[in-house]
């Protein structure tokens, strides 16, 4: 892999491009509220997805108070609590991680780290935004419209959804269905740029088996996601429907608060199939970007190359393609035909084998490695334990009949709260931190943002791992309190009111985190182009942060794949993807 | 080295959480103790692979952490490892995913012998029938509910006149005998749950859906539902209570047939708690 020169490929951009490709801002206006450069729209997607995390984040402290302290708190009603758990779900894996994911770090980083200039489609970018935006803004409007948000849990699931005996059932799911048809529409203008950029505007040299696995995670998530939300899509449109026209997709004869319904010959396990159509996917749209973002923090700062890059990749695109065959498994006691189980069981099963060889790799890479406990590289080693912990409780609940006693209690919170929570917000936080410097040109704080790491790992593993044993022990999930239950003992309260505290104290120590950020702005050390001596181009541009059109009046020509750390016989222990083979130099006296 | 040290003591910390959790499932009640051992056997797999996988990321991180003048190896791939670990991680997934299809397979198979009884599930209450001297449950259908007919039987079926309905009182069931719990529900989802058991199912409108237990211990035990159905999931309980045959038959003797039910008796009228609006 080392040395490869560079031969002129077919298709591939000129290495000058014209100035009049890119669109140039005119005003404040059209530079930094209206923009079109990708790395402005990651800027702003972050930060809404991060201000209407927060409000998630406060969401979880409430219901955590309500269920570490039951009665204690009676501004927290049955109602309010099912409204919480429905708006902290949604929002932290749609408006957050995904948001966060794609348009975050896909926008900021893509461009750079494949040699373009911008977006392919920089109008369309920006539209992608603003229709995001919209639809957070809809979807917090409805804790201010009567009635209050819907409280039928993150799956929406039909008949109660739009019934009478749940909460938000005027305006909230009303609001909540059309926000998510908005997310939609705004995500698919952006995800079509992602794509294509990744395919068409790479820099001459940059093939696709030299990409750096950040880009090949979120490019695998966001084909993935292309082909999943259209599910979503069409099942929010047609619930609706059947809230607003009496339609009956989902919906066959009920009986509503004693009284026969107008409904008639739909299918509530319909909705449980489009939905979870899109629901499993949706699950690696998040991890893979996190998966291919954490082999690079782990390769970055280990000083070594990634182990088995080629395995990785074929790992990132097998895991994106079974997870269209799994999505049964959140179904197997939702009365489906029960020969599915074995399908199901099986093709969940053996999503296990690319996942752990990626988790192998990753140690691996870490083996005879020169590890800079950094604060990324700390993260990177939070999101390996957790999501190894996630990964392997999710062999129980793939496997149907252990699903079986597990399902629908503390146990399912407490898997998917580990692999698809904190496994990538681990990786979230070990990014921002890591790319900090690329992004303001400073220096974030070690010592806060060591504290901060400690905390939010030791903390939420204390939160989540004992909550698998309630489950074992038969705890119900989305319960407003469990009363007098004989199988539940005191002490299972205590360990609620445990998880509580420790949920508060993390929750608290994110403060420390956006102090962090905020302070490093202004009075953060000058961190240089590339600080952690990294390869990978968007370590490479004229200037930090990168100026608008990223490359100045030349893009890259890379050499080399993302990974020559540690090359032997190179003087430097890392070589930059768009050195030339003649410009490394070697370690005096050895041969080339 | 402080932070190998923090990473291993979680590995070791989990494990004796593991041994010493006095939260575990509760005694099992039922024929379903092979889903108990093939819970123990993914235990001890997975609690492998996780001690494994910690210790030595734990010891690289021990080992390899930068001194002044470390340098990494390069070492792009190894097949032969990779495939390796492919294999070994292949055999331990087929390990925990065959007992299980294996288990499945009987869950999914009602002995012959089965006696049916049916839950009814509605916001936010449970009702439970038996079939009558017949043996057979009349047919149901959403649309015959009424305040003297709340499960909603079909009165010109002559299978239902005999079926015994319990409403809002507690479901007995007989040691030994295995039973085919048909679960229905005439509002939005539940599911009928009793963690004793090990075995649930949803409850969907519209549709009958099922499993199937052989109660192998008398008691009491508490029935909860498990499918968020709206503001009062949580207080939807009852009982569950399985007798010695004796006993089992003394209740069952006491218990109202449908066509013995008084035509317009407490009803249907399903109890709307604080609710949505």
């Amino acid at each position: 892999m080392v040395d490869i020169p560079y031969e002129g490929i077919a298709g591939t951009p000129p290495a000058e491009v014209p100035d009049v490709e890119l669109y140039h801002p005119r005003s404040w206006w059209t530079r930094y509220v209206f923009s079109q450069d990708a790395k402005v729209i990651a800027i702003q997607y972050s930060l809404t997805a991060s201000a209407i995390g927060l409000v998630a984040l406060v969401l979880s402290w409430l219901m955590r108070l309500q269920l570490g302290f039951p009665g204690t708190f009676s501004f927290i009603d049955a109602n309010q609590y099912l409204q919480f758990i429905t708006m902290h779900g949604m929002i932290m894996v749609i408006y957050l991680l995904t948001a966060l994911f794609l348009g975050g770090f896909g926008n900021y980083l893509i461009p750079l780290m494949v040699g373009a200039r911008d977006m392919v489609f920089p109008y369309v970018n920006m539209l992608s935004y603003w229709v995001y935006l919209l639809a957070v803004l809809v979807l917090a409007s409805t804790f201010f419209v009567p009635g209050g948000p819907t409280g039928a849990g993150w799956t929406l699931y039909p008949p109660q959804a739009i019934l009478s005996g749940t909460p938000g059932q005027d305006w909230g799911i009303i609001l909540m269905m059309s926000s998510l048809i908005l997310f939609i529409i705004g995500f698919t203008m952006g995800g079509l740029n992602y794509v294509v950029t990744v395919l068409q505007a790479r820099t001459r040299g940059m093939t696709l088996m030299r990409l750096p696995l950040t880009v090949w995670g979120i490019f695998t998530a966001t084909v993935m996601a292309l082909l999943a939300f259209p599910a979503l899509f069409v099942a929010s449109v047609m619930l609706l429907l059947d809230r607003l026209l009496g339609t009956s997709f989902f919906m066959p004869s009920l009986v509503e608060m004693g009284q026969l319904s107008k409904y008639g010959g739909g299918s509530p396990l319909l909705f449980q199939h489009l939905f979870w159509f899109f629901g499993h996917p949706e699950v690696y749209i998040v991890a893979l970007p996190a998966f291919g973002i954490v082999s690079d923090l782990i390769s970055t700062h280990a000083r070594k190359n990634i182990f088995g890059y080629r395995m990785m990749v074929w790992a990132i695109v097998a895991i994106g393609a079974l997870s269209f065959i799994v999505w049964a498994h959140h179904m197997y006691v939702s009365g489906m035909f029960p020969q599915f189980g074995y399908f199901f069981a099986t093709t969940t099963l053996i999503i296990a084998i690319p996942t752990a060889i990626k988790v192998y790799n990753w140690v691996l890479t870490l083996w005879r490695g020169d590890i800079h406990l950094r604060v990324p590289m700390l993260f990177a080693l939070g999101f390996i334990i957790t999501f190894v912990n996630g990964g392997l409780t999710g062999l129980f609940l793939g496997n149907v009949v252990v699903d079986v006693p597990l399902s629908d209690t503390m146990f399912v919170v407490a898997h998917f709260h580990m692999v698809m929570g904190v496994a990538p917000i681990m990786v979230v936080l070990g990014a921002i931190y890591h790319w900090y410097p690329k992004v303001t040109g400073r220096m974030y704080n070690d010592a806060l943002g060591k504290f901060h790491f400690w905390v939010t790992f030791l903390g939420a593993y204390l939160i989540f791992f004992p909550m698998h044993y309630l489950g074992l022990l038969g705890v119900p999930r989305r319960y407003f309190e469990l009363g007098d239950t004989s199988f539940i003992p005191s002490s299972a309260h205590s360990l609620n009111a445990f998880i509580s505290v420790v949920a508060l104290t993390v929750g608290f120590s994110q403060m420390v985190f956006l102090f962090n950020l905020a302070w490093s702005l202004f009075k953060g050390e000058a961190s240089g182009g590339n600080p952690w001596r990294a390869t990978t181009l968007e370590w490479q541009t004229p200037e930090t942060p990168p100026g608008h059109g990223n490359w100045g009046k030349e893009l890259p020509v890379v050499y080399r794949w993302a990974y020559d750390y540690s090359v032997p016989g190179a003087a430097e222990d890392f070589i930059p993807q768009n050195q030339p083979p003649h410009a490394t130099q070697l370690i005096q006296g050895a041969a080339s | 080295m402080a932070v190998a040290l923090i990473l291993l003591l979680v590995a070791i910390g989990s494990v004796l959480f593991h041994i010493y959790s006095p939260w575990w499932w509760t005694p099992i009640a039922t024929n379903w103790a092979y889903i108990d051992h093939t819970i123990n056997i993914t235990f001890w797999i997975t609690g492998f692979v996780f001690v494994a996988v910690i210790a030595f990321m734990a010891y690289c991180v021990f080992r390899f952490h930068h001194k002044e003048g470390r340098r990494a190896d390069y070492n792009p791939e190894n097949k032969k490892l990779e495939w390796w670990l492919s294999v070994g991680t292949g055999i331990g997934v087929a390990a925990m995913l065959a007992p299980g299809l294996v288990v499945w397979h009987q869950f999914v198979t009602v002995p012959a012998d089965a006696t049916e009884v049916e839950v009814m599930g509605q916001q936010w209450q449970w009702s439970f029938r038996l079939p009558g001297k017949d043996g057979r449950l009349g047919t149901s259908d959403v649309r015959n509910i009424a305040s003297e007919n709340p499960m909603g039987l079909n009165r010109d079926d002559p299978h239902a006149q005999d079926d015994v309905v319990i409403e809002n009182g507690d479901l007995h069931l007989q040691l030994g005998k295995p039973v085919k719990v048909l679960l229905r529900s005439v509002d939005v989802l539940h599911d009928f749950y009793v963690p004793e058991f090990r075995a649930k199912m949803d409850m969907v409108p519209g549709m009958v859906t099922y499993f199937w237990i052989t109660p192998i211990r008398t008691g009491t035990f508490d029935v909860l539902c498990a499918e968020l159905c709206g503001a009062a999931h949580y207080q939807m309980r009852a009982k569950v209570i399985v007798d010695e045959e004796r006993e089992y038959h003394a209740w069952l003797e006491q218990q109202k047939t449908f066509a013995g039910l008084p035509p317009a008796s407490t009803v249907v009228k399903a109890t709307y708690q604080s609710g949505g609006k």
